[in-house]
């Protein structure tokens, strides 16, 4: 097998020595490394330079809901030091239980974004901490370009790795959560992950224990980083039972798995977050099983060696993989009823089973990002990837080695993951683009070969392993040469044209689509001029300024981290939501009547409530059109509130013909309170709500236990004080 | 407190300002400025014994007819009295600016509010008193009618003066002397709203009482029967206004106080009524001389330190105290009492502590944080009938555990310890022999 690696190597290397032994060989790799490098650099550049749309159009600002949560911990670790920093119990959110934010985060963003920051601090670059965090998404693309680059040439050669680095650049899957501003663990995390896969496959091509104790650092930083590390301790032993049955068994692959899972495994203990889940929860179970199993194959491999009796042996497998295997059942079932290994959560059901989250848990079901994905968004994510995955699957298929079987698995598996969950593109991303680099390379090699090999037709289509899509044209080439050429010519301009296509519209994506920060919004107004709605940030300061200092603030949790983050409030939920109940509690309070709603909210000392409001601007995500989420949530744990009370014949509607209990449900009254008196559109009647388009039902809000404090500019925002009991009652 | 004396002192030597300083404050509670509204001036001297009480008690009253164009709670956003005596039963509309809005907002604002209705009660007065909770009777002819416990009288009458001594039992409202004779009483009757839990009956009629029109045959069953009815009830807002209403001018007049009272179908014949006993202790509770708590110096801290902790560890072993005091009418005495709870609370009451006091005011105990982490706040709920409601509530977070904070070794983990350090041993020991040993 060693043997067989070897010559795809050598085939793989032999038309570049072909070409060098025909000019001069050291000149011609020297341009070579000089066009490489530059080519290098440009993607470098180009992977930073793309992802800066959003500073240019608005401003250097932290985007949307969790970047929040993150920049202020950055905050926190940058002002008060890293010991400060891991034991922070954090009071200000999830009133009155509080949180302890060091052992509920994945440190490895915000300790990256503080020792930037104290480095460029050391070199007297005097920048604030705000803008490392908003680089440093995009700093870390250019990475990850780097990283293709080289796990494109492990995988084939250093022309796919160079165009794997310009796709990955450009990517829009990628782009949609690496554009400056977008501080996310996402951020770093792709480039820890992809990091992780091309270190560990180095390690099993070579069997270095240096490469795979690299790798061991690598999954130790993506741990650090992000909860999908789940996915690369899933994805690799998976990989290694793939090997395992298609009798790829090597020492290689025994040292490169047996270091990396056991330091990886040691190394992740150490994040707080994380904890003893290695040996303790099920989903990290298939990597154990995985480690014992080696474990067996390599005794029995000893023990063949030694028998040397064919039949004995056979005795022998047979006894010895029933111990085992049943020793591993009796463990498992053992650990798993007694509760020392934790059953699967329910996120990773719902990735096995894509309707599982929302029969079960609503919570998940909720949010935007986790809803399964659209044909439209692969296109969108990937445009012409998504035509040439197909193709680079079949050159891996063609020159079958440990690393294309390594990227196959890699691509389908998390492919199937971006189909069950949007935010999942992004991890099938860089698989997406190295396979299609694949396709792109060997095709453009094998056209260009074509297009020069007709000084020495002798040498035509040598490249067995490399032949392209045009294999069936490859018969023609001894009769037909012209059309050959023309061809290829055809192709290649072809290709050329669609790669431009992909350039073109990835540009226009990231510019359009993914550089808002979703905190402040822009719109067109009547004239064509760019209207910009600043009513989140001009909400928070309003908080922030004339509010008391311990205020408890109550919103629907989305805005939990920008209200602890901009406002300096404490709040009762925020995205980080880790207790159902207290979620819950917040969406019974919404949905209940206004008298419920305030036992409710004296209950948990809240002062001030704060809703969503999109019904003036046609802003369409707002807390109305999330309404039925807190309802369902709410209900999950308290059967009084009940969905249907909220629905007409199972339609959700706010006009005249709503149920009654929506009408006069505390969310309702908040949102659409004075707005009866409101004309939002020329033509319409007062109350016209613009993000429905319909007249609202209930124009004559009158609240008894809360008053309107603020509203903003563009009725976005709406916050209300909690008025304490009545003084005589 | 010294401060706040030698300001006082300070402020005294202006002859005007001195004025001022007499006003209500937290510091002094007990009502100066009192504004009495009668319907006519006689009431002032058909209830001269009741008042004469008052302004030797050092109170200043301010009689207006209630319909004086001049009438004016305040000026200039500054209330120019503390407490309001509404002795104007047939009232229909104030004069000035005063209205029924004006007078509740006067009690919102922390004033304290006396009000006597009559059988001829207007719909002002009815307003007033339904928003603190009482519902006087619909009937603009009712009156309380007793055939077993009304006051025995030379002329037979038609039972509508009561002789009442269904009192609420509390030394605060009425006063450590006991009551002995019964309160004469002629009015209407009121019912509590029961979805106000700050109205209480003070005075409630007999079981045989019902609320009817005397002059006129009973057509339908009386819709106020029994000690439903109250006679006399008072209300303590959340702000601690005191608020005092009576369905009965009648019993605050000098000719009640004065004439002796026999119960039907008692054989004691008293020389005085308890008019004069009950309305007087009830005006000193209403006017905050007596009953008026304050809660200082809240204090908490670790056990052995003195410094006031940002945060509480779990398991930390702390103390807690707070300083309560009762105005007496002049000064502030310590208040003593072995009831007074400190809960160590998160949504529910994680620690629920008596507090043990030194007699002198100070309140103090000490207790074990629970080995829960989040925000606590320790609360003292104080509400005994009679007393101003204590109410203090200080917010703490508790942390759990630092990374550092745990024991580093733990006795039972020395297996696995010596497991360690010996598989390392012996992996170097392997090593050096494999690798030198041939």
């Amino acid at each position: 097998m060693v043997a067989k690696m070897e010559k795809a190597t050598d085939l793989l290397s032999s038309p570049q020595s072909l070409f060098s032994l025909k000019s001069l060989k050291l000149k011609t790799k020297q341009q070579e490394l000089l066009i490489r490098i530059s080519i290098l650099c440009l993607v470098y550049i180009l992977a930073f330079i793309t992802r800066l749309f959003s500073v240019l159009r608005y401003e250097s600002m932290i985007h949307e809901f969790d970047p929040y949560f993150n920049y202020r911990t950055t905050l926190y670790l940058t002002q008060k030091g890293f010991y400060e920093f891991w034991n922070w119990f954090d009071s200000e959110s999830w009133y009155p239980l509080g949180r302890i934010i060091g052992g509920t985060l994945y440190p490895g963003l915000m300790v990256t974004a503080a020792f930037i920051y104290w480095v460029l601090r050391f070199l007297r670059f005097a920048v604030h901490i705000r803008e490392v965090c908003v680089l440093t998404a995009p700093f870390f693309a250019s990475n990850t370009t780097l990283v293709a680059y080289f796990f494109g040439k492990e995988l084939w050669d250093s022309g796919a790795g160079l165009v794997a680095a310009a796709l990955i650049a450009i990517c829009p899957g990628y782009i949609s959560r690496s554009v400056a501003g977008s501080y996310d663990n996402e951020a770093v995390a792709i480039f820890a992950l992809l990091l992780t896969f091309y270190l560990f496959v180095k390690a099993v091509k070579g069997g270095s224990l240096a490469w795979s104790l690299a790798s061991a650092f690598g999954y130790f930083y993506m741990v650090s980083a992000w909860g999908g590390y789940i996915f690369i301790i899933n994805l690799i032993p998976l990989y290694v039972l793939v090997l395992l049955v298609t009798g790829r068994y090597s020492m290689r692959l025994y040292v490169a798995y047996n270091c990396m899972y056991i330091l990886g495994m040691l190394l992740a203990m150490q994040i707080r977050f994380v904890g003893f889940q290695h040996v303790q929860s099920g989903e990290h179970m298939a990597a154990m099983g995985v480690f014992f199993l080696m474990q067996v194959f390599y005794f029995l491999d000893w023990v063949k060696h030694l028998l040397n009796d064919q039949k004995l042996f056979q005795a022998f497998l047979r006894i010895t993989l029933t111990c085992a295997i049943s020793v591993g059942a009796i463990a498992l079932g053992v650990g798993t009823a007694s509760g020392y290994i934790s059953p699967w959560t329910g996120r990773f059901y719902s990735l096995l089973d894509p309707t599982y989250a929302k029969d079960h848990i609503p919570i998940i079901a909720s949010v935007s990002e986790h809803q399964p994905t659209a044909w439209s968004s692969f296109m969108f994510d990937f445009h012409i990837l998504l035509i040439l995955f197909p193709a680079g699957l079949y050159f891996c298929f063609k020159r079958l080695s440990d690393a294309t079987i390594f990227i196959v698995m890699y691509g389908l598996t998390s492919m199937y993951f971006a189909g069950v969950m949007v935010r999942l593109i992004l991890v099938a991303t860089p698989a997406v683009c190295l396979i299609s680099a694949i396709a792109v390379s060997a095709t453009i090699k094998n056209l260009s070969q074509l297009v020069r090999t007709k000084t020495k037709p002798t040498q035509g289509g040598s490249g067995k392993g490399t032949t392209s899509a045009k294999t069936s044209s490859k018969g023609a080439l001894d009769q037909s040469l012209p059309y050959q050429k023309n061809g290829a010519i055809a192709l290649l301009v072809g290709a050329f044209y669609l790669l431009t296509r992909y350039a073109i519209h990835c540009t226009w994506v990231t510019s359009e689509a993914y550089s808002s920060p979703s905190i402040v919004l822009a719109a067109r107004g009547a004239h064509g001029n760019r209207v910009i709605f600043d009513d989140y940030r001009e909400a928070y300061f309003w908080l922030r300024q004339n509010t008391p200092s311990d205020a408890k603030v109550m919103s629907w949790w989305d805005y939990g981290y920008q209200i602890t983050a901009m406002g300096n409030r404490t709040v009762i939920v925020d995205n980080n939501t880790w207790n159902n109940t207290h979620i819950a509690t917040v969406g019974r309070a919404m949905s209940s009547y206004e008298d419920e709603a305030y036992e409710i909210m004296r209950s948990l000392d809240v002062d001030y409530v704060l809703v969503v409001f999109g019904g003036v601007t046609g802003y369409s995500s707002d807390d109305i059109n999330k309404f039925l989420w807190m309802v369902r949530i709410g209900g999950g744990v308290f059967p009084v509130i009940k969905e249907p009370d909220y629905l007409v014949n199972g339609e959700y509607r706010v006009d005249k013909g709503a149920a009654p209990k929506m009408l006069n449900c505390l969310m309702y009254k908040l949102s659409y309170y004075r707005f009866g008196e409101l004309t939002t559109e020329y033509g319409k009647p007062p109350g016209y709500d613009r993000a429905r388009g319909v007249e609202i039902g209930n124009k004559d809000i009158k609240l008894e236990y809360l008053e309107e404090a603020y509203t903003t500019s563009n009725w976005i925002v709406r916050i209300y004080k909690v008025k304490p009991p009545k003084n005589r009652w | 407190m010294s401060r706040a004396l030698a300001l006082l002192a300070l402020l005294s030597s202006f002859p005007f300002l001195a004025l001022l300083s007499n006003a209500f404050s937290p510091e002094n509670p007990t009502d100066r400025r009192v504004l009495v509204l009668l319907d006519d001036f006689s009431i002032k001297s058909s209830h001269s014994l009741y008042f004469n009480s008052l302004q030797t008690r050092g109170y200043d009253l301010d009689f207006k007819l209630a319909d004086d164009p001049k009438i004016a709670l305040q000026r200039y956003g500054q209330y120019l009295y503390d407490a309001l005596i509404l002795f104007s039963p047939t009232i229909d509309s104030f004069g000035g600016s005063l209205n029924a809005a004006a007078i509740l907002e006067f009690v919102d604002a922390g004033h304290d509010l006396i009000l006597a209705a009559d059988a001829s009660a207007s719909d002002l007065i009815r307003e007033i008193a339904s928003e603190c909770g009482v519902d006087f009777d619909e009937d603009v002819a009712a009156m309380v009618v007793d055939h077993t416990s009304y006051a025995v009288s030379d002329t037979e009458g038609d039972h509508t003066l009561i002789a009442g001594d269904n009192f609420i039992q509390s030394d605060v409202i009425l006063g450590g002397e006991k009551i002995k004779a019964p309160v004469l009483f002629k009015g209407i009757g009121h019912s509590i709203n029961p979805a106000n839990s700050l109205v209480m009956k003070i005075l409630s009629a007999s079981p045989s009482a019902y609320s009817a029109n005397p002059k006129s045959k009973l057509s339908a069953p009386p819709t106020l029967t029994g000690s439903a009815i109250s006679l006399v009830s008072v209300v303590q807002a959340r702000n601690n206004a005191r608020i005092l209403i009576s369905g009965s001018l009648s019993m605050f007049g000098n000719r009640f106080f004065r004439s002796g009272v026999q119960k039907a179908g008692s054989t004691i014949n008293h020389d005085k009524s308890g008019n004069e006993q009950f309305v007087t202790e009830t005006s000193k509770w209403v006017f905050h001389e007596r009953g008026h708590l304050k809660a200082v110096n809240v204090r908490h801290h670790k056990v052995e330190e003195a410094e006031e902790p940002s945060i509480y560890r779990i398991n930390d072993d702390l103390e807690y105290s707070v300083e309560i005091y009762e105005w007496s009418g002049t000064s502030w005495e310590p208040y003593v009492a072995d009831d007074v709870q400190v809960q160590f609370y998160m949504m529910s009451p994680y620690v629920l502590k008596t507090l043990s006091t030194n007699q002198k005011g100070v309140y103090y105990t000490s207790f074990k944080v629970p080995d829960v982490y989040g925000v606590f706040q320790f609360k003292v709920e104080y509400e005994k009938l009679g007393f101003t409601s204590l109410s203090l509530a200080k917010q703490i977070p508790v942390r759990p555990f630092r990374h550092n904070e745990y024991e580093r070794f733990i006795t039972t983990a020395f297996p696995y310890y010596g497991a360690s350090f010996s598989m390392m041993g012996g992996f170097f020991l392997f090593s050096l022999v494999y690798l030198y040993h041939k």
